[in-house]
């Protein structure tokens, strides 16, 4: 909300300093977010000098929305208690009116109006007026809209005024029908549902109630008849329609706040004022239809002076408390611990105890209120080493040369689909675009578009990771699960003085991979197996499992999705689900062999399609527990191996917990090795 | 023929003036070897009349210890000085070394593991919660029921009519109160979720919630661990501005501004003290407890600590921005 501080000035009748004032407003809870000068070449305007302070009013404080209210909180911040501000009553000089109906006296208990006949077609309203409507950032109209938004502006109530020929019948304020139509005051045609409150005549609806007027009602140049509308709305009957219909307007931000529902004739009295100064005319009575029964109620509420001491962690005397309490229009009986006190027609967020504690802390001063550390036991945190934390795969990634990028948690579902097809999305109802239309089910649609950002801003050599949440459906929901997944590209290390660097390839980032699974201390848990995944490439994609789960994935990018990045070399990628792989096991200590270890290799002809992995478990199995360790340190096809076969160099490492092996043993053990090799995998063992 | 004291100090001269290896042998020849002067010596005893002959020898011998010892000494420093010329000027120092470089970890991140940090060494722990939140937990369980106003304050993604993305990490409250009641001292750090996109707005950003629901913990105590907290943030004593603001779920609330070192106060979090319907929504007593909450945003911070002016910048990905940070 803006407003000229002149304006404010006129009715504390003084001057006030911009910037001090803005200051004490903000540190009072009425934020001012700008204090600027007032555009010296508005339109019509002449060349005046002013500040306009720019408010940012939280939603709690409807009674601010007002030079009237800001008017106030000057006051009581600066120790002042502002007195009920009095407006001129302009006697009737004719006796015609227009009736009113409450139809719904829990929505509408208070309707104030008067018809004002003849007023001087083709009136301008004058330029001070026009001024203070500009700087708030209201556009002069016709006199009779200016008066009324000028009204609202200066006393926070909202007012409407309609061409007194346009209605038919009389006036209802009702809810609507289902499905009834309503073309507005800006041209657009809407269809109201039964919660939304209307003004209306014999024709129908005519007005949107608290939001916005019709279009065939509205005053016009050729408006020589008037009829004021200074209505309450409780906030419940507005609150939540203006978003529902896009409409966010100056009356319905006052109204769903709350508006001060006992000085609406006031209103009407100020508005019928200021337009018999610029179009004449002959006022008709005031008129108030008013439901008493469903007015709101300013209910007592105890306020504890012990209470409101804890809470602030102050120690504030009665008498100081009383005396902010009056600044405020909050009066207060003394109780037993306290007062009673009951919070002034216009202010709607005085309810409870801890909102006048607030007024109190507001009223004092932030500032004001001491620094003391807390006197509570505190407990000692968790150190837990049953789960591999995140920052500690962040670091040994990092050190492996990757660096973390923050994807959006929403994705396009078209590159979704690529990598997923057919993935049980959760989808956005409002999404900002296609591209961010669904929950990502993977962590690869955003590392792929921030390496195809990277690569495209001449960064060939990349290797990239992220951990966050991945979303899908299950029975009864969403499923979010803790992924960590990454990517490489290019180069396998930056380019160096020695040479030769060749592109990533599988087994680099499966170190990587080997390297988080180790941390875990259940590395050995995990399996990697041949398997598929629509966006790696066939016959370079494993699936990790662990007691037949898939806890994650590594392969290269599928030249398809390749093709589509617009890459030429492969890109590697991996992910692991963290809340299934990140379990890990505490270091148990066993202690280690004094005795010499002994080495046998062995080179074993195998079929291609045995896997390392069969091989290993094999010679596990054979060779029993003196196997200490076994590598594999060659793999050759060629000449002198039969096509389709490789030969595999095996080295064993053997070694006794209790004593020295000797040779004969360990002769033994690859004799027993080698026949359950050929027998199992039908090796054959080169010499 | 010198005297035997003459010898051994022209030896000894001879083993020092040896420059390199080949002239100590040469030395070593001149003096011990077949036909050296100290072995020709010792071969000339049997001309010495008998009763000179054994302290002649003596003499002779001690002589001949001396020189070998000193010859052993010059070898030991001459072979250490030709190792140590072999080994000059192996390998260029200056090239750089092989491997691979440490990456960038992410700002954010950096920036997270501070902030728990600090407040881990005062007692904290770290909660965390579904980013796919119900509406329950998102609003009405904070005090922001259906049509209240402050919904508005959130543009919120719907999943469906009962969920959203969560709009702020304080639904963790009301999740970690539900489980574990009070007394509870938590952080939360998360993702959220507004429908806003501009200069100063992404869709998505970061939070840290923190919350301490105690007996008698007041306004004053929520000051005191805010200072500390940005005190240490920031690595400077700091002056700190709190200013009344509104929050559904806080009562009294805040907004607290942190003073540059340019002077200007600049927003760094809102606060208050726990509104007694939340703390009702999770069955905590408010006569007994009261608490505080407070919520930050950690690209703000991030903005502030390392001199980031576009919050874009965040989300961007670029590694010439976040090799910044490693």
């Amino acid at each position: 909300m803006r407003i000229d501080i002149e304006w404010l000035g006129e009715m504390l009748q003084r001057d006030l300093d911009p910037e001090q004032l803005a200051e004490q407003l903000t540190l009072g809870g009425l934020e001012v977010e700008s204090v600027r000068l007032a555009d010296k070449d508005t339109e019509g305007a002449p060349a005046v000098d002013g500040v306009v302070l720019d408010f940012d009013i939280t939603p709690n404080r409807g009674d601010c929305f007002s030079v009237l209210g800001v008017a106030r909180e000057v006051s009581a911040l600066n120790g002042t208690r502002m007195e009920e501000l009095e407006v001129p009553q302009v006697p009737a000089s004719v006796e015609d009116t227009f009736p009113v109906t409450l139809a719904a006296p829990a929505a509408c208990p208070r309707f104030a109006r008067r018809v004002i006949r003849k007023i001087k077609p083709g009136c301008r309203s004058p330029e001070w007026l026009r001024l203070r409507l500009e700087r708030a950032g209201l556009r002069a109209l016709h006199p009779v809209v200016d008066v009324t938004n000028y009204v609202m502006l200066e006393l926070g109530q909202p007012l409407h005024g309609y061409d007194l020929h346009a209605l038919s019948g009389g006036i209802s304020v009702r809810f609507a029908e289902d499905g009834e139509p309503l073309r507005l005051l800006d041209g657009n045609r809407i269809t109201l549902q039964s919660d939304v409150l209307v003004i209306a005549d014999k024709s129908g609806a005519i007005g949107l109630a608290g939001i916005m007027g019709g279009q065939g009602t509205a005053v016009s140049e050729s408006t020589r008849d008037v009829f004021l509308e200074s209505a309450f709305f409780s906030p419940d009957s507005i609150a939540g329609r203006p978003r529902r219909f896009g409409l966010h307007t100056d009356a319905s931000l006052r109204f769903e706040r709350g508006v001060d529902p006992v000085r609406q004739g006031r209103a009407i009295e100020r508005a019928t004022e200021l337009l018999l100064d610029i179009a004449g005319g002959e006022p008709g009575p005031l008129v108030e239809d008013v439901a008493e029964k469903e007015l709101p109620e300013r209910k007592p509420v105890s306020l504890r002076l012990q209470r409101l001491n804890t809470i602030l962690g102050t120690g504030l005397e009665p008498g100081e408390v009383e005396a902010q309490l009056g600044l405020l229009h909050i009066a207060a009986t003394r109780e037993k611990n306290g007062w009673s006190v009951v919070p002034p027609d216009f202010r709607f967020d005085l309810e409870i105890e801890e909102d006048l504690v607030e007024e109190i802390g507001r009223m004092t001063g932030y500032d004001n209120i001491p620094v003391v550390a807390e006197q509570s036991p505190r407990h000692v945190g968790l150190a837990t080493e049953k789960r591999l934390s995140e920052d500690r795969i962040a670091d040994t990634l990092c050190s492996r040369g990757y660096s973390e990028v923050v994807t959006y948690g929403f994705v396009d579902r078209e590159l979704a689909d690529a990598v997923n097809p057919g993935a049980d999305y959760v989808s956005l109802t409002n999404p900002l675009s296609q591209e961010m239309g669904v929950m990502r089910h993977s962590l690869w649609p955003g590392l792929l578009l921030a390496a195809r950002h990277n690569r495209s801003r001449q960064q060939p050599r990349l290797r990239l990771f992220e951990i966050g949440t991945q979303f899908g459906r299950e029975a009864g929901g969403v499923r979010e699960s803790r992924v960590l997944a990454g990517l490489a590209i290019g180069a396998y290390r930056p380019e160096h003085w020695e040479g030769g660097a060749r592109d990533v390839d599988f087994f680099d980032v499966k170190s990587d991979m080997e390297a988080i699974l180790a941390l875990t201390g259940r590395g050995g848990d995990i399996e990697f197996q041949r398997a598929d995944h629509p966006a790696l490439a066939g016959g370079q994609s494993a699936r990790l499992t662990r007691a037949d789960d898939t806890v994650g994935w590594l392969g290269a990018l599928h030249p398809r999705l390749q093709g589509r990045m617009g890459w030429k070399r492969p890109a590697i990628l991996f992910a692991m689900q963290l809340d299934r792989s990140a379990r890990a096991r505490i270091p148990r200590y066993r202690e280690y062999s004094k005795f010499p270890s002994l080495r046998r290799d062995i080179a074993a002809v195998v079929d291609d399609g045995v896997s390392a992995g069969r091989l290993l478990q094999c010679v596990r199995s054979a060779a029993g527990d003196a196997l200490h360790d076994v590598t594999i340190f060659d793999i050759y096809r060629g000449e002198g191996i039969d096509s389709g076969r490789k030969s595999v160099a095996l080295g064993l490492i053997l070694q006794d917990r209790s004593r020295t092996l000797t040779d004969v043993e360990a002769d033994r053990i690859v004799a027993s090795t080698t026949r359950q090799l050929e027998h199992e995998l039908k090796a054959t063992i080169r010499e | 023929m010198a005297s035997p004291a003459g010898l051994l100090e022209q030896a000894q001269a001879a083993v020092q003036a040896a420059g390199d290896l080949r002239a100590l042998d040469a030395v070593r020849v001149r003096y011990l070897g077949r036909k050296g002067l100290i072995t020709a010596e010792l071969k000339g005893l049997g001309r010495l009349p008998v009763e000179e002959r054994a302290s002649a020898g003596r003499e002779i011998n001690l002589i001949k210890q001396a020189v070998i010892h000193g010859i052993a000494a010059r070898r030991e420093r001459l072979e250490a000085a030709k190792m140590e010329a072999e080994l000059a000027n192996r390998v260029d120092v200056t090239l750089p070394g092989r491997g691979q470089p440490v990456g960038g970890l992410h700002p954010v991140s950096r920036t997270v593991r501070r902030i728990v940090d600090i407040f881990a060494a005062a007692g904290f722990g770290v909660r965390s919660g579904p980013e796919v939140e119900d509406d329950f937990h998102n609003f009405t369980a904070l005090n922001i029921p259906e049509n209240h106003p402050a919904r508005a304050m959130h543009d919120t993604f719907y999943v469906d009519t009962g969920h959203v993305l969560r709009t702020h990490t304080s639904p963790v409250q009301i999740r970690a109160m539900r489980s574990e009641g009070a007394p509870i001292r938590i952080i939360v750090p998360g993702r959220v979720y507004r429908r806003d996109y501009d200069l100063t707005h992404t869709p998505m950003f970061t939070q840290v919630e923190g919350l301490a629901v105690d007996t008698g913990i007041s306004f004053a105590n929520l000051k005191s661990i805010l200072y500390e907290f940005v005190s240490n943030f920031f690595e400077r004593d700091v002056e700190l501005r709190f200013r009344p603001s509104y929050f559904p779920f806080t009562e009294p609330s805040a907004e607290v501004d942190v003073r540059s070192e340019s002077g200007k106060w600049l927003e760094i979090l809102g606060c208050g003290m726990v509104h007694p319907n939340v703390l009702r929504h999770v069955d905590v007593d408010p006569e007994k407890y009261t608490g505080y909450a407070f919520g930050m945003g950690v690209e703000r911070l991030a903005m502030l600590r390392y001199g980031v002016e576009d919050l874009r910048r965040f989300f961007e990905n670029d590694l010439r921005f976040i090799e910044q940070f490693r």
